[in-house]
């Protein structure tokens, strides 16, 4: 691949998008041949002739009231539609960016002239100040366009001016200005090439609209004034004649809803090419649950579940990926472990080893697109809740299995009371009545030590602090009784003494009420606090599992070894701390064999060889390194 | 509930307003040539013309005619219309209501149909009554509505005759509101068409964007059905970046109102400011244009005070 595709096989590649470009290809030449084509003169009356229906002899779109060649002047109105479209949209980005560009560079007192002077313009419905305009300066196409130019102008001073802050007090414009450029070439050089693709993106979306806005007014009678005939004009002749010759108005008509289709599709499609972020179709939406591959095909290979169909939860073999374009992300590529009831269960490990996905794949909270779950299965109590109803899997969310997420201010929702998101999960399971579920929530609220909880229940996410918020993401997750809790990162997002707190409130809680834990962190530390288990991950696998004590204190694979070699230890300042070298392996290029070799200080040629199995290491712990399996 | 985002809001209205009213002063004041003689025509008597010039002020520098007019504006005087022969206040006064009517039905019709379609077109995406959709849409934002209203004429009310497309009564006294709905039903919907496109895509990529969020997430780890996580969590917060939109659309159906109003043969400031424009009746169309802006204006507040009540963080800030 060399870098980018060029714009314009960009723009190809899309086929609706060529599809505009040819549409508004063939009508540009069209107008652009008229002078040579062998038309009739648009503006010769026929009387005897006029008001033919389309492909009468000689006339194959017919004639109008007096006569004169429907196609004729169809081919000459749209260019003139065009020309006056396409030279109101660039005035007005011209004027438009001028003011936008100057009025962001200069700042200050002229900044704020221009913009309560353009928030004012705004202020009218534009159409009519393009009325008030032409009732002052009369009649007529010109006018028509200048008052056209001038409605627009705010809206291309409006986004040039938010485009050239952006960059204004970019790193890049203070080296250009100690450099010793002059404005002009600062804003020449600097500023104009980066709001140039939004001053195209904004000129392609708007001549459709100016060209429908001065057909508008020529319908109107206020623009092109007779026998000269834009596409407006041609319509507004063909109103009153809709009755005894439909075909007078509804050709126009056609024309200018295919020119403006056209540039449409053409202005969707460079916006698309120019700016990516906005692009219209990029965003799919994520499903109810995590896609999944058939029964069959993820079950293949698992051995019988055994006891571990008896317990809480079970993830057996979980394999899930993300399709990106042409990449695969094979984000959990076979993770095994089981939850007996009341156990804490960590999962550690760098970010992107795999351990959020794998939590998220419990309850099918992973978004599809582009996740999908194409191997193994996920038991509670012995069901699989890959594949079972959406009803079932809805009543075990938030019912049996509660989830804490890692962000507590994005994840509540910003417009629902606390108490009201605390209550909503309660209706949901325990079928009560709202006035009792609103008394269960504030009580829970209370139990995770929110200060002043029957009045605070009251006010919404953004007005509690991190801890808080996290506090009351406790409180959802506790309110149905679960059985397993799943905690994903809870404290990352908090300063170090909230941590501690909120861990021990969370702890504490699911003890009292003897709900399992499953807690993903890629803190050592905490893990070592808070859990029984725990299971080492890299590169989407399990490489150490067993119990915390074990684990940490004789770990046996050399990643694990690393990683709590990087831990620093309180009151034991002289240890070194040991970064590991490297970087985590992207997921969509996972080396053969074992993931953390190109990592690793004692690498050998058999770690990259083949698939390494977990091995035992004691009874009940296990590493997947070629050194504990030989 | 009067809180302090809205009482802050409402003060922002007051320079807005003055703001609405320079400009439009400006705009009928630098009429190049004489106003006058515009009124009057080319054959006026000098001694006619300077009279006129007083009426309308003119011979005041443009301060003070401003503060004339302004004076005048506040206690309801907008100038008489020299081609009508009566104040301009009594003519917008008659023509306000139905053009406020036309507009506001085609605004609900617009915003109910754009929003219901615009969430259809995201939760089913990529399935045909999307694709059906965003080629509707495409058409609709492509299609000028005044072509749209011919057609619907020809189609619905010559055609098939199943609407009248004349002939209404006055509401109070006249055919009633029955009437006055069904002279509306041909109107409304091509007026609503083009601002219902826009907002079916807004809405969809709104709602794509919003289905990503974490809190979304939060919703369906509750176990909530999905008809919940759609409409109390997602869509909740898809329309706080609507309702803006659709006060902006008030802008859009106002003036389409202009087109629709001409086609229609509706009684409303619209056809009232086409004809007023081509008879040179300047006070007229200032007076229309007036009085439009002031109701964008207010929708706008509306729109704003409503999006606040749904957003707490707004109410904060």
């Amino acid at each position: 691949m060399s870098g980018r595709p060029s714009a314009w096989r960009l723009l190809t590649q899309n086929g609706v998008v060529a599809f505009g470009l040819a549409l508004l290809g063939v009508m540009v030449l069209i107008v652009l041949l008229a002078p040579v084509l062998p038309l009739l003169d648009p503006n010769v009356t026929d009387v005897a002739h006029r008001l033919k229906p389309p492909l009468y002899p000689g006339h194959w779109l017919g004639t109008d009231q007096v006569g004169r060649d429907i196609l004729s002047r169809l081919i000459w109105g749209t260019r003139l539609s065009l020309v006056v479209g396409l030279t109101a949209a660039l005035v007005a980005a011209a004027i438009g960016s001028a003011i936008g560009l100057s009025s962001a560079f200069y700042g200050g007192l002229a900044d704020t002239l221009l913009m309560r002077g353009i928030d004012m313009l705004m202020a009218f419905p534009y159409l009519l100040l393009a009325l008030a305009i032409v009732a002052a300066l009369g009649p007529g196409l010109f006018n028509a366009m200048m008052a056209i130019i001038v409605v627009n102008i705010p809206f291309f001073a409006r986004g040039v001016r938010g485009g050239t802050l952006s960059v204004v007090n970019a790193d890049f414009m203070a080296a250009a200005r100690l450099s010793g450029l002059s404005d002009w070439q600062i804003i020449a050089t600097e500023l104009f090439p980066n709001v140039l693709p939004g001053i195209v993106i904004g000129v392609s979306t708007t001549v459709g609209w100016m060209i429908l806005e001065t057909a508008g007014l020529s319908f109107l009678g206020l623009g092109a004034q007779p026998p000269q005939a834009d596409l407006g004009g041609m319509l507004g002749e063909g109103r009153n004649l809709i009755q005894v010759a439909p075909h007078v108005a509804t050709i126009p008509g056609i024309v200018i809803l295919l020119l403006a289709v056209g540039i449409n599709l053409v202005g969707d499609g460079l916006r698309d090419v120019l700016d990516p972020k906005l692009k219209s179709g990029g965003l799919a939406r994520t499903h109810a649950r995590t896609a999944a591959a058939s029964s069959e095909a993820r079950r293949a290979g698992l051995q019988p579940a055994g006891d571990a169909a008896r317990q809480p939860l079970a993830v057996r073999g979980l394999h899930t990926q993300f399709t990106v374009g042409r990449n695969v992300y094979k984000a959990v590529g076979g993770v095994s472990f089981t939850v007996k009831p009341g156990e804490a269960v960590g999962l550690v490990g760098e970010s992107g080893s795999g351990k959020t996905v794998t939590a998220l794949s419990i309850a099918g909270l992973v978004a599809t697109p582009p996740g999908k779950i194409t191997r193994g299965e996920i038991l509670h109590h012995g069901e699989d809740l890959v594949d079972v109803p959406m009803q079932r899997l809805q009543a075990v969310r938030g019912g049996t299995i509660a989830y804490v997420f890692q962000d507590p201010l994005t994840t509540l929702n910003p417009l629902i009371p606390v108490g009201e998101q605390v209550a909503e999960t309660i209706r949901r399971h325990q079928n009560l009545p709202r006035a009792e579920a609103w008394r269960k929530a504030v009580a829970l609220l209370e139990s995770v030590r929110l200060p002043d909880a029957a009045n605070r229940a009251r006010s919404y996410p953004h007005e509690f602090s991190g801890g808080q918020r996290q506090r009351i993401g406790i409180a959802m997750a506790l309110a149905n009784n679960p059985e397993v809790i799943v905690a994903d990162e809870p404290t990352t997002a908090l300063d170090v003494t909230t941590q501690a707190q909120v861990l021990a409130l969370l702890n504490d809680l699911r003890r009292e009420r003897n709900a399992a834990l499953v807690f993903i962190s890629h803190d050592v530390g905490v893990i070592a606090e808070l859990c029984d288990t725990v299971h080492v991950m890299y590169g989407g696998k399990v490489v150490e599992s067993g119990p915390v004590a074990a684990v940490l204190q004789t770990p046996a694979h050399p990643y694990t070894q690393r990683l709590l070699a990087c831990v620093p230890v309180l009151g034991n300042p002289e240890r070194k701390i040991e970064p590991i070298p490297g970087l985590p392996p992207a997921t969509n290029a996972l080396p053969e064999g074992c993931a953390f070799a190109p990592r690793c200080h004692l690498a050998e040629a058999r770690c990259s060889a083949a698939e390494i199995e977990l091995a035992p290491v004691s009874a009940d712990h296990f590493a997947r390194c070629v050194r504990v399996a030989a | 509930m009067l809180n302090s985002y809205i009482l802050r809001r409402l003060l922002l209205i007051v320079p807005v307003l003055f703001g609405v009213t320079v400009i439009v002063f400006l705009v009928i004041s630098l009429v190049p040539g004489d106003p006058a003689k515009a009124i009057l025509g080319t054959f006026a008597t000098p001694d006619a013309v300077a009279q006129v010039r007083h009426d309308l002020g003119l011979d005041e520098s443009l301060p003070v005619q401003y503060g004339i007019w302004l004076v005048n504006l506040l206690q309801g005087d907008f100038g008489r219309s020299y081609i009508l022969h009566k104040p301009v206040i009594v003519e917008i006064g008659a023509r306000l209501f139905p053009t406020l009517l036309l507009a506001g039905v085609a605004l609900v019709l617009s915003s109910v149909v754009g929003i219901l379609l615009g969430i259809i077109a995201a939760v089913r995406q990529n399935s045909w009554p999307d694709k059906v959709i965003t080629v509707a849409v495409l058409v609709g934002i492509s299609t000028p509505s005044f072509w749209l209203g011919i057609l619907l004429i020809f189609w619905f009310g010559v055609r098939l005759a199943w609407l009248p497309v004349g002939g209404m009564q006055e509401m109070f006294g006249g055919g009633g509101v029955l009437d006055v709905a069904r002279h509306m039903v041909l109107p409304a919907c091509a007026l609503a068409a083009v601002a219902g496109a826009v907002l079916v895509r807004l809405t969809r990529g709104a709602m794509l964007e919003v289905m990503r969020q974490d809190y979304v997430r939060t919703a369906r780890a509750k176990g909530l059905p999905e008809r919940r996580v759609i409409f109390v969590h997602a869509f909740r917060n898809a329309l706080v970046g609507i309702i803006p939109v659709i006060g902006l659309e008030a802008g859009f159906v106002l003036g389409g109102a202009v087109y629709i109003e001409t086609v229609f043969q509706w009684p409303g400031i619209g056809r009232m400011l086409v004809s007023a424009i081509s008879t040179r009746d300047i006070l007229l169309v200032q007076g229309g244009v007036l009085v439009i802006a002031v109701a964008y204006v207010i929708i706008n507040l509306l729109a704003d005070i409503a999006q606040s009540l749904l957003d707490p963080r707004i109410r904060a800030a």
